[in-house]
């Protein structure tokens, strides 16, 4: 038995040797397709503007200079820019920092309280008419978002939300149905016997879920988090449509504006890969500090 | 260990007399309460999702630029849908990313995982892949339009290391869409892998023991375990993904806007031409309303052929 057990090991092992290797190779070269494009746009923004084209097939910057960054984001004078091969268009990175910090700020706000009361009633009280509210919510999973795109913009701009923090978040703010979906489908594996002697001791409901159910519910929550702030801080078009004026628009809206401001003949290169180096610092700082909760999160997510 | 010592009182016979009563004023209180817990969900709900649903039905029946008041014009917009050659060819190049995107997208990321679930449990791994991800699908299209470029990119380079000519990629009427397929393809397949490999962690070790005792090979162990166990996962990757293939439109915001000639003219950037830049607020609702009955047809039919939700371990 043991021998058997021991030769068919053996014989996995010294037979798949090579498919080992050529597995490690294979998974290499997919981890350098994923990081060499990124490398590829800062080889660019760090290069200076007029070795560009003579120089562009090494690996590493020509005449390496911090000069795009700053041109970009009008840290230079709009001639010394322009001399350094810029358009004379800016980017104004930490605005539209602040204003993507603020506009996916708030949606996480609202859509984690309002989503984590309603699910906790969805989960536990009982009421007339709630599992009907639910199977309601569960279909709107399935509104695909360009459907009520021409409809939330009418709605929005004839509340005179155009350009503004709350037209941007309106969508998004009181309700998503996977926030409450992904929330109840958690609290509705919490063990009622932590609520009860709560109950019998007159606390309120909404003591109860601040006090025992969101704490326990804590994975979930940070889950819904990070899952909530990427899509919201990735989103494009909404924002794009409803939040034009440079006050509130938000860095996907904005890199894109900075895009079709610059010469379509020949593009400004090396600043337009500056501006889209700036726009993967967010999601990169974010993945040093809690890579492995994002990973095991988003891991999450997927398994429901 | 206070837990079951609490739910042994609820059980006894110590408890106060009045719960009885006490219990339907709490029923009541409950109902209250969670009407009260729902109410902004609520709200949030038909003004976001259910009234505008009806709204865009309103909207398509009208010729309608948000300036003057709308005219009604019945039908008149989806007879002009089903007799517009641009929506027809804006329906087929979507239909064309999709093929070209999902079946690629899926047996890299199955292979990615079944790759890693065998050799490394690397958080570093994982979350290399995981990047293109959380990187904003507008500056994902930035990325590759570097790349993609013909004096600039590095796949240029690599053409003229293989001795391959120069190519058009995004500039050619041929060649964009599987480019753009190829860019969501860099940011999409590291994810689906990490869903991927997350299933294969609930796949118990002994069931690959058993099959490597029995002489199985890796291949055969990959179709008749994990494929089989995934099929769950596999489901919800693969209704997602066609789901969001067809609203691509980021990407083909900054590369090719719909062009060259067409080629990448997909429904929701059509869908934004109408109603956002020629302002025919009803004849894009009326492009919507088809998108969503498409949608709603193929998730069904998909949901049907994968019987999701049932895995071969229950």
């Amino acid at each position: 038995m043991n021998e058997t057990r021991l030769a068919g090991l053996k014989g996995r092992t010294a037979g798949t040797g090579a498919l080992r290797l050529a597995a490690w190779i294979a998974l290499i070269l997919i981890l350098a397709v994923t990081l060499l494009p990124i490398w590829w746009v800062l080889r660019v923004a760090l290069t200076t503007s007029s070795l560009l084209f003579s120089d562009w097939s090494r690996f590493l910057p020509a005449g390496p200079t911090l000069a795009n960054f700053a041109r970009v984001l009008g840290l230079m004078g709009e001639t010394a820019a322009i001399a350094a091969g810029g358009s004379g268009q800016t980017f104004h990175f930490l605005l539209a920092m602040r204003n993507s910090i603020l506009f996916t700020g708030m949606i996480l706000c609202g859509q984690l309280a309002f989503g984590a009361l309603a699910a906790y009633a969805f989960a536990r009280l009982r009421f007339a008419g709630r599992d009907a509210v639910f199977f309601l919510f569960v279909t709107g999973l399935m509104v695909p978002g360009v459907v009520t795109l021409i409809p939330n913009f009418v709605l929005v701009h004839s509340l005179g939300w155009l350009n503004s923090f709350q037209g941007m978040a309106a969508p998004y703010f009181l309700m998503a149905p996977f926030s409450v979906f992904f929330l109840r489908q958690f609290m509705i594996t919490i063990p009622r016997e932590l609520e009860e002697a709560a109950i019998l001791d007159g606390s309120g409901r909404l003591r109860i879920l601040a006090r025992i159910i969101l704490p326990v519910s804590q994975p979930a929550v940070i889950t819904l988090a990070i899952v909530v702030f990427f899509s919201t801080w990735n989103t494009f078009l909404w924002p794009y449509l409803v939040g034009t004026t440079e006050n509130v628009r938000v860095l996907t809206a904005a890199l894109v504006t900075f895009q079709a401001q610059t010469p379509q003949g020949s593009p400004d290169w090396t600043g337009l890969m500056a501006g889209t180096a700036l726009g993967m610092i967010p999601p990169i700082i974010i993945l040093l500090l809690a890579g492995r909760r994002v990973v095991e999160s988003l891991q999450f997510s997927g398994l429901r | 260990m206070s837990v079951t010592v609490r739910s042994q009182v609820l059980q006894g016979k110590r408890l106060p007399r009045d719960v009885p009563v006490r219990k339907v004023h709490r029923r009541s209180a409950d109902a209250a309460a969670g009407w009260l817990f729902i109410l902004a969900s609520l709200v949030g709900f038909l003004g976001f999702y259910a009234l505008p649903l009806v709204r865009n039905l309103a909207i398509s029946f009208t010729r309608w630029n948000m300036l003057s008041p709308a005219h009604p014009v019945g039908l008149g917009n989806y007879a002009r849908v089903l007799h517009d050659p641009l929506f027809w060819n804006s329906l087929k190049v979507t239909v064309e990313y999709v093929l070209f995107n999902i079946p690629l997208q899926t047996v890299f990321a199955l292979f990615l995982a079944v790759v890693m679930a065998r050799m490394t449990r690397s958080i570093v791994v994982r979350g290399i892949l995981i990047l293109p991800y959380l990187i904003p699908p507008v500056v994902v299209g930035l990325v590759w339009l570097l790349m993609l470029n013909p004096t600039l990119g590095i796949i240029d380079i690599l053409l003229r290391l293989l001795g391959l000519p120069r190519q058009p990629f995004l500039g050619s009427a041929i060649q964009a869409m599987p480019s753009i397929a190829g860019i969501n393809n860099w940011e999409y397949t590291g994810f689906n892998a990490i869903l991927f490999y997350a299933g294969l962690q609930t796949v118990p070790e002994s069931l690959y023991e058993a099959a490597s005792l029995d002489g199985a090979s890796e291949w055969r162990m990959f179709w008749t375990i994990s494929l089989p166990l995934l099929r769950p996962v596999t489901a919800f990757v693969v209704i997602t993904s066609i789901i969001g293939s067809f609203q691509v439109f980021d990407t083909i915001a900054v590369t090719t806007m719909g062009g060259p000639i067409n080629a990448t003219r997909v429904v929701v950037w059509y869908i934004y031409e109408q109603a956002f830049r020629q302002f025919s607020m009803g004849y894009g609702a009326a492009i919507a309303t088809v998108l969503f009955i498409v949608l709603a047809a193929i998730s069904l039919v998909q949901f049907r052929l994968f019987r999701a939700g049932s895995s071969e371990l229950q």
